[in-house]
């Protein structure tokens, strides 16, 4: 058998230089400041290491990490397939997700500073249900069950679906494996509005409405100035407005947080308030912050899932999918649309949870395997559980105080990445 | 069959393709050969519009530039020079991808789409193969497998951007061998560019010689292959020699 030149290109998902990406990732763990705001939208800035459309030979030279194809297809052709090497179907994946996130809904709901017992919760669940058994309940019991347990953990659920539903579209749709949700300026956005809000001494009843709007006005404007800078490139449109959209994200990201920033310096005595929703959390969940996403959250994951087959074709690069029929430039809107719709939604209610977006896509790409059909789905699911099982955590390690999700899901996290990271680069020596 | 007239790219001040036209007859093999730069990769790029143009392309009579991009897609399969293949995909996956354009927006691939690129992996003798990832395949496999995308599209003309820069000299005959008789079972019009000049002598039937963005001259191999034409775009040591079989072999000289 012949070995693969190193003209043939290899890796459909970027690999950006690791030193940086993992600094820019660590980003969101830390918020040391309060100006913190932006870095989970740092992890944006390694997405803009190699696209790797770049030409091959600087590849090979400049970017250590990047030959990871070549040197798969330069190691001895394996007659059979290796085992790990199928794509699994797409059903079992959703049905384990699926069963994960069951079990942590239930931990969710029983488990809590309050001690219930599990008949205890048992039967305050019951109270609820149609033609119930007559059960005695205190209505105490039924009130932790039913208004501060269920709609915490159904909140988690929405939030963790779409933080890590867009974080996986995104990892897509920008073709790099460090993208997340807060990659275009939602972060940043976000916490302007929140800001905004807090030092203005506005209603706290306003503080979803103006997170969500500063988030989604920034991925607007985000993508304005990104694409129409795009146009100006006349070779591989498509390709070009990749980088420009990333580039005009960091540039808007910059922006609002100096402002933000700014705010902040200027109205010290709210520093706690403005840091505490940056760290983010669902502690003051109810119902209806559950009513208020839901309309977002289920619209933007029923189009993030509609995409799932087209995101698999955008793995062979911009260029190639567009030689295949695939309107990329269309493509690229409508996805970054629904993300935004529903990440939007989700930082409005719970602040910016940092590192779902990029933990739980990884989890699952290195369980599931990279075709986003199985990918997208089981994300969206296990975001769910991961970010339920947060909360638990949240909510018991120091009970009755709470500790931030934001710390906890950056606890669990940052390890967690790094072993991504280092079985991700330890497989690429394999093979 | 596929047509283009007048067509003009420019990048920035440069202009890489300077009122081009020329046409590829339906099951005809048109060669474009020319030096480095002489524009063979733009060409083929506006041929399937990835790059803006001046000029009109017709594929089979209809004007490519009303066509959608599935619409094109279904016209025109194009194999690049360096695919990017990632390398955890596996082989049937990524020759599914070659459906993309008749597959609706919102659907999946329907059990038609799976025969299709089941036939053509059995055709290119990588149906043993189907369920490996594409970092377990050689570069003579990983060719073939590009080429079997390409023709998962179905279309009936087949663009390809040196098709065998990548393989050893037994490989290129091969593949080019395989694209032959692929274009006569199939009824394929083949436009490729071609760096290796001897064996575009062997198997275009026209060929078409670029020089910085311009038309050198276009015409039957015999015609084109030409020593002193040649050794004015390609260099000096540029050399045609006629073999006992009849095909003509291109060699350079060192000229010290």
């Amino acid at each position: 058998m012949t070995t693969a030149s190193p003209a043939w290109r290899a890796g459909g998902d970027g690999h950006p230089a690791r030193g940086h990406a993992i600094q820019a990732a660590l980003g969101p763990a830390a918020p040391a400041t309060a100006s913190a705001a932006a870095s989970p939208s740092a992890a944006g800035h390694a997405g803009l290491a190699p696209d790797n459309q770049a030409e091959p030979l600087i590849r090979q030279s400049a970017d250590g990490a990047a030959p990871a194809g070549q040197r798969a297809a330069d190691g001895p052709p394996s007659p059979v397939a290796r085992p790990g090497q199928r794509t699994p179907r797409v059903a079992t994946p959703i049905l384990l997700a699926s069963l994960v996130l069951l079990i942590a809904v239930i931990v969710g709901v029983a488990v809590g500073p309050a001690g219930l017992t599990l008949p205890q919760v048992a039967a305050a669940l019951a109270t609820k249900l149609p033609w119930h058994p007559h059960v005695a309940v205190s209505p105490l019991n039924a009130a932790i069950v039913w208004e501060l347990r269920m709609p915490r953990v159904v909140l988690g659920v929405l939030v963790g679906c779409m933080l890590a539903g867009g974080g996986a579209a995104y990892q897509g749709i920008f073709r790099n494996p460090l993208a997340d949700p807060y990659l275009l300026g939602v972060a940043a956005g976000g916490g302007l509005g929140a800001t905004i809000v807090v030092v203005s001494g506005g209603s706290q009843a306003l503080l979803p409405l103006a997170a969500f709007v500063g988030a989604a006005g920034a991925v607007t404007l985000t993508y304005l100035l990104g694409s129409s800078s795009g146009q100006a490139g006349e070779s591989e449109a498509a390709r070009s407005g990749t980088g420009s959209i990333l580039l005009a994200g960091i540039a808007v990201a910059a922006l609002l947080t100096a402002v933000q920033t700014y705010l902040q310096e200027q109205h010290t005595a709210t520093l706690a308030t403005v840091y505490s929703w940056i760290l983010g959390g669902l502690s003051a969940a109810t119902w209806s912050d559950v009513w208020l996403i839901l309309p977002y959250v289920a619209v933007s994951a029923v189009a993030l899932l509609v995409h799932r087959r087209l995101l698999d074709v955008l793995r062979v690069g911009e260029t190639e999918a567009t030689s295949l029929g695939v309107n990329v430039r269309r493509l690229r809107l409508l996805v970054v649309m629904a993300a935004t719709l529903g990440v939007s939604a989700a930082v409005a209610v719970s602040g910016l949870i940092g590192f779902v977006g990029i933990i739980v896509p990884h989890a699952v790409r290195l369980t599931v395997g990279p075709s986003y059909r199985t990918l997208l789905p089981v994300s969206m699911i296990g975001g769910a559980a991961f970010l339920v099982l947060a909360d638990v955590a949240a909510r018991t390690v120091q009970a009755p105080d709470e500790v931030p999700i934001g710390v906890i899901t950056a606890l669990a996290g940052a390890p967690f990445f790094l072993f991504v990271l280092r079985s991700r680069r330890a497989r690429q020596d394999l093979s | 069959m596929i047509g283009f007239t007048e067509l003009t790219v420019s990048y920035g001040h440069t202009r890489a393709l300077d009122a081009v036209s020329g046409a590829a007859a339906d099951g005809e093999w048109l060669g474009v050969i020319g030096p480095n730069g002489a524009g063979k990769t733009t060409l083929l790029n506006a041929l399937v519009r990835l790059v803006t143009y001046d000029g009109t392309v017709t594929v089979c009579g209809q004007p490519a530039g009303r066509l959608s991009r599935r619409e094109l897609a279904r016209l025109i399969a194009y194999v690049p020079q360096r695919p990017l293949l990632p390398p955890d995909m596996t082989v049937s996956d990524y020759v599914l991808l070659g459906r993309t354009a008749h597959i609706g927006y919102f659907g999946f691939e329907t059990g038609t789409d799976r025969r299709i690129c089941a036939d053509i992996l059995e055709r290119l003798d990588l149906a043993a193969m189907s369920r490996r990832t594409l970092r377990a395949m050689s570069g003579g496999e990983l060719q073939r497998l590009v080429l079997a995308r390409a023709l998962a599209q179905e279309a009936p003309v087949l663009l390809l951007d040196e098709p065998t820069s990548a393989l050893d000299l037994g490989r290129r005959m091969e593949a080019l061998e395989l694209v032959d008789d692929l274009r006569r079972e199939r009824g394929l019009t083949v436009l490729s560019a071609i760096h290796d000049l001897t064996l575009a002598g062997q198997f275009a039937d026209r060929l078409m010689l670029l020089a910085a963005g311009q038309i050198v001259v276009t015409g039957p191999p015999a015609t084109v292959l030409d020593g002193s034409l040649l050794a004015r775009h390609f260099g000096a040591g540029i050399q045609v020699l006629a073999t006992d079989t009849g095909d003509l072999a291109i060699i350079s000289r060192r000229l010290r």
